[in-house]
């Protein structure tokens, strides 16, 4: 039941994109055709579910205070190591992943193309690491937790992108073309998915 | 010299603002404008990390190898952030609670990265620390609307000063709390960069595609 309502609770009410303004450069810059949206939030989402349960296995066993104890330190305190590390972790398993994907996998490797490469530097993956962290998940939790936040995003930059398709038929005034109303946009999104925040768990 | 560092430290101000122009850092712009006085350490971490990354990138520009320079960059800024979070944490606790993962969002945060690949690769030091600064304070111009609009109308005050009583404590203002939550930070980003555009016109984007008046297009059928 925890398990459900974590994953209820990344996917809509705490959405990454929409409510915690995550990975909002490239949620921004890649959503004017539905079906590259479509692979950006697919390749965020694997990313994120591997991403967060290994970093948190590397907090769990070797960063968090106490946690160096089965090599004999128990008074080790590596935590400031924290964000270089899951940097560093993610940055080697998106190249992994694309080697692994060119070699086994060509087809969604094509697909994906340069996305993969971008989503180190996408804060939405960081941040979910560090939200991981934050709030103490195990290792079960951090998996549900990193998958559907995965879900959440794509499901909101898919939504941004369908609406920004129907936006070329509407007549902007000039200094919001483009960027600007983009804002409006996912402003009024963002309200809508408010709504979400009224659901008890 | 001294033009070549003015421009470098004021055009992105506003004439090429990393957030309404360059499409850079948005992320972690939004989430911490809820207070000013939040806004504004954040700023100054971002600033100063941005300043010093930029410098220590140019000055070493010459010697690392194009193709580990993306890791090599990546390092810099990690271990900049991580001495401004300890700093933080150990002078500031109260905001860093606030800001939570936001610091450490400063390593994906595009404006870093950005401006390390395309200036301080190509500038030296003194150029590329001001252009780190000017980006900086572009940031910050954006960020210190952001929250002083988002504080005065969410909650009445500005750096916690009460400027408007709100009704809870017998004044006349009805707090408006839709500011204080993610949907408005949004829409005043893109009135901002409405207002920008509109003095900077050189900046709008052209679209994507042309509209056609519908009342001048010749008629079919003539059925109306």
């Amino acid at each position: 039941m925890d398990l459900v309502s974590i994953a209820v609770k990344s996917i809509f009410i705490e959405n990454l994109a929409l409510s915690l303004f995550l990975g909002m450069c490239t949620f921004l810059a890649v959503s004017k055709k539905i079906q590259t949206a479509l692979g950006l939030g697919f390749a965020v989402f694997v990313v994120l579910a591997i991403t967060v349960p290994v970093n948190n296995l590397i907090y769990k066993n070797l960063l968090q205070e106490g946690a160096l104890s089965w090599a004999g330190l128990p008074n080790v305190d590596l935590s400031f190591l924290g964000l270089i590390s899951y940097i560093g972790v993610i940055a080697a398993l998106v190249q992994i992943l694309e080697m692994f994907l060119d070699r086994f996998v060509p087809a969604l490797y094509n697909a994906l193309g340069i996305f993969l490469p971008l989503i180190t530097v996408n804060c939405a993956i960081l941040g979910a690491s560090l939200f991981m962290v934050e709030r103490d998940y195990n290792f079960t939790e951090s998996l549900v937790y990193g998958a559907s936040s995965g879900v959440g995003w794509a499901l909101a930059i898919v939504a941004l992108a369908g609406i920004r398709e129907k936006l070329k038929y509407s007549d902007v005034p000039d200094g919001l073309q483009g960027l600007g109303i983009t804002f409006i946009t996912v402003g009024l999104m963002a309200l809508g998915f408010l709504a979400f925040s009224g659901i008890q768990l | 010299m001294a033009s070549e560092a003015r421009k470098a430290l004021f055009e992105p101000l506003f004439s090429n603002n990393p957030i309404a122009l360059q499409i850079l850092g948005i992320c972690s712009a939004l989430a911490v404008t809820t207070q000013l006085s939040v806004a504004l350490i954040m700023c100054l971490a971002l600033t100063s990390v941005l300043a010093f990354s930029n410098l220590s990138i140019s000055l070493i520009r010459n010697h690392v190898p194009s193709s580990i320079r993306i890791i090599v960059q990546m390092t810099i800024i990690a271990s900049l952030v991580i001495v401004v979070d300890q700093i933080l944490k150990a002078y500031a606790f109260d905001v860093s609670k606030k800001l939570a993962v936001f610091v450490g969002l400063i390593i994906t945060n595009c404006i870093v990265m950005g401006r390390a690949e395309a200036f301080a690769m190509k500038n030296g030091p003194w150029l590329s620390f001001l252009d780190g600064i000017g980006n900086g304070l572009g940031y910050s111009v954006i960020l210190i609307i952001v929250g002083a609009v988002r504080e005065l109308f969410g909650s009445g005050s500005l750096l916690g000063y009460q400027l408007l009583a709100p009704v809870s404590e017998g004044g006349w203002y009805l707090p408006n709390g839709l500011m204080l939550l993610s949907p408005s930070a949004f829409i005043i980003i893109g009135l901002t960069i409405w207002v920008i555009r509109s003095t900077y016109p050189e900046q709008v984007e052209e679209a994507d595609f042309e509209l056609q008046n519908a009342h001048n297009a010749p008629a079919h059928g003539g059925a109306r």
